[in-house]
């Protein structure tokens, strides 16, 4: 329940302006909830004397019947829908038949325009929308007071966020909100017979597994990997779209979003994204020399990436880097040109489903996690398998 | 400016080996360190307080008695003290449990005017503990921080952080906090004069009894999340090798051959 210290209380109404909820009043100069409270947490974060609190208790196992529903947070940035929500709506469709509940997506945005039918062709039943100026782009407070609220009010069983740099930064924000249980990177989820929410994830370093429940919490909650499921293939229907009646207000948010710099460039793909991904390592000797392996990617349509070194010599961006100080990634195939492959860097990308090596080293590490090495110079082999591509496809 | 930094002491995930006949992880003998992510969340709050030439870092660690290895090395990086939650009743917490912890020992430190954790520890990798932290502590945070500047009158900070994309300028009222990533510091290497230093530098060790919070919430008990089992994945091992250093039309040959056998291309 919440608690309003009134000594603490300055009563300067700014719990009041927050509330997404109209729950919040002055009464005599002090702050008043009412019955409409949520416990979202919106005026706790704001309150500068920290006057409010909530205690919450956990949830009763009698009580879990009551939570219902496998919701999927549709991350959007720029109008476009990320593709690991509509992977997630394909696994969380399997779960939702599963538990005989309903498959629910959360779109957060402003102008969404399309998006919701997108979703609802994808497999949702029903698709919560909350369009807002202020959530237009993607920030902590906003994003988080709206599912918070929404969690609370409808009361879902299970939440699963992709695990982009948002899905990782909202996540943690919401459960330490509601004192929920968060699973982060989750490569598998399953219903157990107890009808929980089974979640697996490597530690470690891809080294171990481990499965992992929440079983006095709810929502489940977990983040996961993108690319790890695929998106549902035949879904096409129509969702129950319902607008949702949360209203952030701009003194809730309290990071401002100054610049934004885009560095992708048009139509490239993200190495953590993309079902084929290319890399080049120390091997490429010069920073004209990607373009060897670039071409590769680019026969391919496979994403462009790099080990540490590359990328720490400034040859290639960050967001590029695969390895333990980079990205983890799993794509369909990995193809390692000149990449020795230390350790930091097979824990990011050794779950791929096939893995190619191309090194002169004989003895390079990555040839002991590579389904097919070539030990060879990749200034010959890689314009080679080029060629060969071009000519496998000119005979189809 | 009171900056504070939690950090984390990790195995050395590149020593980590799979027993290969009992299938389960080889401890020991394996080095601890300190998680490489906190050492960029150490270096930004030295230089913050260099660069104003005054204010206090202190390090927070939960971990066994050893962990202090890992705070003496912050000390030597420049951090002023350390507070080191220690206590069997602390063991096993999930990301939740684990960020309430450190947030009681946080809350004795009020007022602070910056919070830096490292992005993720490499042996967990969940990032979740930063941001639980400041949910917990009900002040924005600013995550993947490549570049921090601290205002004038040390009361607003301005955030490169990275995003999907590229990069995000995200500006904030102190306190807050922030997640550091690669590439926002090189971390210094400590001198040895530093390193002698650092021995005199006060740890102070607190247990659940001393820490104060609600205990219920600590350790084991305190998570709402449960490991059920621990398991290896099945290790890759190595599969087909080829010589093409002779004949690399040959061997890019095979290898195409191999992927449409494969159904991959």
């Amino acid at each position: 329940m919440l608690k309003i210290n009134k000594d603490e209380c300055t009563g300067c109404g700014l719990c009041v302006k927050v509330c997404p909820f109209d729950a919040m009043h002055l009464v005599g100069e002090k702050a008043q909830d009412d019955e409409k409270c949520t416990l979202c947490g919106a005026c706790v974060k704001v309150c500068p004397v920290d006057a409010i609190t909530i205690e919450r208790k956990r949830v009763d196992p009698s009580k879990f019947k009551d939570f219902k529903g496998v919701w999927v947070w549709a991350e959007q940035i720029d109008g476009q829908l990320r593709n690991v929500g509509l992977e997630l709506l394909g696994k969380g469709r399997e779960l939702a038949d599963k538990l005989g509940e309903p498959l629910c997506a959360v779109l957060l945005g402003h102008n969404v325009d399309e998006m919701p039918n997108i979703l609802a062709q994808n497999g949702a039943d029903i698709v919560y929308v909350s369009d807002q100026e202020i959530l237009a782009h993607y920030t902590t407070d906003a994003y988080t007071d709206v599912i918070s609220a929404l969690i609370l009010t409808e009361k879902p069983n299970i939440v699963l966020f992709g695990a982009t740099s948002n899905g990782r930064d909202l996540g943690p924000r919401i459960a330490a909100r509601l004192q929920l249980g968060l699973t982060a990177d989750c490569t598998g989820l399953d219903i157990d017979d107890k009808r929980q929410l089974i979640q697996t994830r490597p530690a470690f370093g891809g080294n171990i597994m481990a499965s992992i429940l929440s079983p006095y919490t709810r929502p489940q909650m977990a983040t996961v990997r993108p690319n790890v499921f695929k998106p549902p293939t035949d879904a096409a229907k129509k969702a129950d779209i319902r607008e949702v009646d949360i209203k952030v207000n701009k003194a809730a948010v309290r990071t401002k979003i100054v610049d934004t710099i885009i560095e992708m460039e048009e139509g490239a793909l993200k190495v953590d994204e993309a079902e084929m991904v290319v890399t080049c390592g120390r091997g490429i000797k010069t920073p004209e020399n990607i373009e060897v392996v670039g071409e590769l990617a680019t026969e391919l349509n496979a994403a462009l990436g790099g080990s540490r070194p590359i990328v720490d010599q400034g040859w290639m961006k960050h967001h590029q880097q695969v390895g333990q100080s980079g990205r983890t990634i799993a794509p369909q195939l990995y193809i390692a040109c000149g990449v020795s492959g230390a350790i930091q860097h097979l824990v990011g990308m050794r779950t791929s489903d096939v893995i190619i090596a191309i090194n002169n080293d004989p003895d390079a590490p990555i040839f002991t996690v590579a389904d097919f090495s070539i030990v060879g110079d990749l200034f010959k082999v890689v314009p080679a398998i080029v060629k060969e591509l071009r000519r496998v496809k000119a005979q189809k | 400016m009171k900056i504070i930094v939690p950090i984390k002491q990790v195995p050395e995930i590149a020593e980590v080996k799979i027993d290969p006949e009992t299938k389960t992880l080889v401890r020991a003998g394996i080095p601890s360190i300190l998680n490489p992510f906190d050492e960029f969340a150490v270096e930004e709050a030295v230089r913050i307080k260099e660069k104003f030439g005054e204010g206090e870092v202190i390090i927070i660690t939960m971990g066994p008695p050893q962990a202090e290895d890992a705070l003496k090395k912050c000390l030597a990086m420049g951090g002023d003290r350390a507070i080191h939650l220690s206590d069997r009743a602390f063991a096993g917490a999930d990301t939740w449990a684990t960020a309430y912890t450190i947030a009681q020992a946080i809350k004795t430190e009020e007022p602070y005017d910056l919070i830096i954790c490292g992005k993720q520890a490499i042996d967990g990798d969940t990032a979740q503990v930063g941001p639980e932290i400041a949910e917990i502590l009900g002040i924005p945070q600013i995550t993947y921080a490549l570049e921090v500047e601290v205002a004038e009158n040390k009361k607003r900070i301005k955030v490169r952080r990275e995003t999907d994309e590229g990069f995000e300028v995200v500006d904030c009222r102190l306190p807050a906090l922030l997640t550091a990533t690669k590439g926002l510091n090189e971390p210094r290497l400590p001198s040895l004069m530093a390193i002698m230093k650092a021995g005199k530098k006060e740890i102070k060790l607190v247990t659940a009894e001393t820490l104060g919070g609600d205990p219920e919430q600590f350790g084991l008990p305190g998570s709402p999340t449960q490991v059920v089992e621990v398991f290896t994945p099945e290790q890759r091992s190595a599969g087909i090798k080829i010589d093409g250093t002779e004949d690399p039309e040959g061997a890019a040959k095979q290898l195409v051959e191999w992927l449409l056998k494969k159904g991959v291309i």
